[in-house]
C-alpha cells in the first residue's frame, strides 16, 4: 500500500467533479419536497436530461443548448408527474416509481442512434486570480462551469428559501397545504412549479454525466444516481447547505474507493459503497428524522 | 433498458416467426454483454454476426439480443433463443458460462458456443482468443511510452483472462524499462462508461501517464484525450476515432472467420463440441495501427515482435518467471501451459498489490 500516491488536492479536486451530478438532482428534489411533494421519478428524469442532453449537444454543436435541452427534457417529463399527480390526484409514490421506470425505457429509446458517439468536449474554466492561490486554486476555482453552477444553485435555493416572500409560500405550502389555501395561496400552482424546478435540475444533473463525466451516451448511464439524490435529500433535512455536505460526502466515497484501489489498498469496495448510506441513517436517527416537510407525499384538493 | 429489451424481444420474435416458412434456413442466434454499439467487445462480435449474414446471405438469418446482464437474465435470454428455434447460439461473455451449460442441457439438438470460458458439453463448444499475445506488445509500447514509470491498468473481473493480460502486459514493459510500475483498478463491470471514466481519472491522477483497459467502452479513452498527454491503447476492437494520440495502437479482436466456420459446420452437420483458442498467429487477435505517435524504433520493435509472435517463434510467457512471492513459475526457456494461463490467478514477480478473492 503506498497512500502517498494519493495527491489530496487532486482527490478533492475530482470529489467536487464526482459530485456535481447528484448535487444537482438533489437540489431540485429538495425544493420538490420542501413544496410537499414526493417525486421519486429523479432517476428518471435525470436519464431523460442524460440523453436530451447529449442529442442536442451532438446536433447543435453547443454543450450550452445541450445543458438547456436537458433541463426542458427534465422538467416536460417533471411536468407529466405533476400533471398526473397535482391534478388527477394519483399516489404519489407509485407514480413517482413509474416516472423512473418511464424514464429509463424512453431515454433508451431516444438514445438507440447516439451509442458510441464523442461528445465535444467542455472545457474547463478556471476563475482568474483565483485558480492561481496554492491548494485553495486548484480544488475550488479550476472546473468546468456546471460545478459553479451547482454551488451557485445551491445558494440560490437557500437565499430564495430563507429570505423571499415567494420562498416562504412554497414552505407554507409544504408545511400545511390547507392553511396555504385558506390563505389564497394557489397550492397546485406552486407545487407544478416546483416539480419544473425539481426536473430541470435532475436533467441538468444527467446532462453533466452524458457531456462532461463520462462523455458519452450509453443506456443506463446514470447508473442508480438518482437514488443517491434522493437520500441526499434526507440525509440533508431538507436543508440546502447540509446538502451541499452530503453530496460531498457520498460523491467522495466513489472517488476515495478507486483511490485506494489504485494506491493498493485492499478494502473489499462493498464497504465503502455502503458507508454514505449507513451514515445516512445514523444522522436519521440522531436527528429524529429532521423534520420532513408537513405535508409531505400529501395530495391536495380544494374541496377537502 | 427493459423496453429496449422488449424491442429486441419482439425483434427475434418477428425474425423467427417469419423464418419458420423456410425449414432449410439456418438460424443463429447472439447473446451480448453490451450495446452493439459499444464500440469495443460487442461491436466486434456484432461485426462476426454480419459477416456471417453476408457469407450466407439468404441460407442464414441471425438473430441477436444486446445489453444481457450476466446472471439469472442470461439464461431466461438464451432459453428463450433455443426455443424460438435457433439452430447455433453464440453467447459472448464469460459471465454466460453457467447459463449456457444449464440451457444447453435441457435443448440438446441446438448447438452452443461460449466465448472465454471453460466448460464444456456434447452440444457445448468454447472459444476465445489468446488477448495475452496482444498484451505483449501493448507492455511493449507502454513500457517505453510512459515518461512517470507508472502505467494504470482497468480491469474488470479478477478471473485469469484478465490476469493473463496484466502479467503479459507487465513482463514486456518491465522487459524494456525495468522501473515502470503498474497501478491496477478493478471496476467490476465488463461495460458502465461512468465507472471506467472515473477510474482512468483516479489513475491519472495517481500518475499514470499509460491506460491500459481490459474494460469495452471508450470512455476511458475520452479521459485520457481531456486530461492531455496521456496514452491508451483500443481494446477488443480499433477504437480508432481516438488515434493518433492518445490510441496508439489497440488489440482487434476479429471473430468472423470463427463464426462463419461454426456456421458451415452447423449447415454441413459436421459440428462437434470443441476447444478453440487462437491468437495472433490465427487471426483471431489483431494488432490495430501502431500510430505516429510511437517513435520509429519502437514501432519496429513491437513489429519485429509481432512477426515473431505470429510466425510462433515467440511464446509471451517465456522463462524465467517468478509468481509475485518469488517462488519459481518458469524456467529458463520454459514456457507456460494452456492449462497454467487458464487457472492463472497470481500475479508475477514486481507486480504490486493483491488480487482481490
Amino acid at each position: 500500500m503506498d497512500l502517498s500516491a494519493i495527491n489530496p488536492i487532486l482527490l478533492l479536486a475530482s470529489l467536487m467533479v464526482a459530485a456535481t451530478p447528484i448535487l444537482l438532482a438533489a437540489i431540485g428534489e429538495l425544493v420538490v419536497e420542501r413544496a410537499g411533494v414526493l417525486n421519486l421519478g429523479v432517476e428518471g428524469m435525470m436519464i431523460t436530461g442524460a440523453v436530451c442532453g447529449f442529442i442536442v449537444t451532438i446536433n447543435a454543436g453547443s454543450p450550452l443548448l445541450g445543458f438547456a435541452g436537458a433541463a426542458i427534457g427534465g422538467a416536460l417529463l417533471a411536468l407529466v408527474f405533476g400533471v398526473l399527480t397535482q391534478v388527477l390526484l394519483s399516489n404519489q409514490v407509485a407514480t413517482g416509481l413509474a416516472l423512473t421506470l418511464f424514464g429509463l425505457g424512453f431515454a433508451a429509446l431516444l438514445g438507440q442512434g447516439y451509442i458510441g458517439i464523442k461528445a465535444p468536449v467542455i472545457p474547463k474554466w478556471p476563475v482568474p486570480v483565483l485558480s492561481d492561490i496554492p491548494v485553495i486554486g486548484p480544488i475550488l476555482f479550476n472546473h468546468d462551469p456546471v460545478v459553479y453552477l451547482g454551488i451557485a444553485i445551491i445558494a440560490g435555493v437557500w437565499a430564495f428559501l430563507r429570505y423571499s416572500r415567494a420562498g416562504l409560500i412554497l414552505r407554507a405550502v409544504g408545511e400545511n397545504h390547507d392553511a396555504a389555501h385558506a390563505l389564497g395561496y394557489h397550492v397546485i400552482r406552486v407545487r407544478l412549479l416546483a416539480i419544473m424546478f425539481g426536473g430541470a435540475c435532475a436533467g441538468l444533473g444527467g446532462a453533466y454525466l452524458s457531456l462532461v463525466r463520462v462523455p458519452q451516451w450509453t443506456e443506463g448511464l446514470t447508473a442508480g444516481a438518482g437514488w443517491i439524490a434522493l437520500a441526499i435529500v434526507v440525509f440533508a433535512s431538507w436543508r440546502p447547505w447540509r446538502l451541499l455536505l452530503g453530496a460531498y460526502l457520498f460523491g467522495g466515497v466513489t472517488v476515495l474507493q478507486l483511490n485506494l484501489q489504485a494506491a493498493g489498498m485492499a478494502i473489499p469496495v462493498a464497504y465503502l459503497s455502503m458507508a454514505p448510506y449507513l451514515a445516512t441513517i445514523l444522522v436519521l436517527v440522531m436527528m429524529r428524522a429532521g423534520r420532513a416537510p408537513g405535508s409531505l407525499a400529501q395530495s391536495f384538493h380544494a374541496s377537502r | 433498458m427493459k423496453f429496449k429489451k422488449l424491442l429486441a424481444g419482439t425483434g427475434i420474435a418477428l425474425a423467427l416467426a417469419t423464418g419458420a416458412f423456410a425449414q432449410d434456413k439456418t438460424t443463429v442466434g447472439f447473446v451480448y454483454v453490451g450495446p452493439v454499439g459499444d464500440g469495443g467487445w460487442t461491436y466486434e462480435h456484432d461485426k462476426g454476426r454480419q459477416a456471417v449474414e453476408a457469407h450466407f446471405g439468404d441460407a442464414v438469418e441471425t438473430v441477436f439480443v444486446e445489453s444481457v446482464p450476466e446472471g439469472p437474465d442470461a439464461e431466461r435470454v438464451i432459453t428463450q433463443m433455443a426455443l424460438q428455434g435457433a439452430d447455433l447460439i453464440f453467447t459472448t461473455s464469460f459471465g454466460y458460462m453457467d447459463a449456457t451449460i444449464n440451457v444447453a442441457e435441457r435443448f440438446p439438438d441446438v448447438k452452443f458456443e461460449h466465448a472465454t470460458g471453460y466448460k464444456t458439453a456434447d452440444n457445448v463448444a468454447i472459444y476465445n482468443a489468446r488477448f495475452y499475445e496482444g498484451r505483449a506488445i501493448q507492455g511493449h509500447i507502454a513500457g517505453q511510452m510512459t515518461q512517470s514509470n507508472i502505467v494504470g491498468y482497468i480491469g474488470s473481473y479478477p478471473i485469469p483472462e484478465v490476469i493473463q493480460g496484466i502479467n503479459s502486459a507487465f513482463i514486456h514493459a518491465r522487459e524494456v524499462n525495468p522501473d515502470v510500475e503498474f497501478r491496477v483498478v478493478w471496476a467490476y463491470t465488463w461495460f458502465d462508461p461512468a465507472k471506467e471514466a472515473e477510474a482512468a481519472t483516479v489513475l491519472i491522477e495517481q500518475g499514470a501517464d499509460v491506460i491500459l483497459q481490459h474494460t469495452d467502452s471508450t470512455a476511458p479513452q475520452a479521459a485520457a484525450q481531456a486530461a492531455g498527454n496521456v496514452v491508451t491503447f483500443g481494446q477488443a476492437s480499433d477504437m480508432s476515432e481516438f488515434a493518433p494520440f492518445p490510441r496508439v495502437s489497440s488489440i482487434i479482436d476479429d471473430w468472423a472467420p470463427y463464426y462463419v466456420a461454426r456456421t458451415q459446420a452447423v449447415i454441413d452437420g459436421t459440428w462437434e463440441s470443441s476447444d478453440t483458442w487462437d491468437g495472433i498467429p490465427q487471426g483471431m487477435v489483431s494488432i490495430g495501427e501502431i500510430t505516429e505517435a510511437v517513435p520509429a524504433e519502437v514501432k519496429a520493435s513491437a513489429e519485429a515482435m509481432i512477426e515473431a509472435i505470429r510466425a510462433g517463434e515467440y511464446h509471451p510467457f517465456t522463462g524465467p518467471l517468478n509468481r509475485q512471492d518469488g517462488s519459481v513459475w518458469l524456467a529458463e526457456g520454459e514456457t507456460a501451459s494452456d492449462g497454467d494461463l487458464l487457472g492463472m490467478n497470481f500475479y508475477v514477480e514486481g507486480l504490486t498489490g493483491d488480487i482481490p478473492q
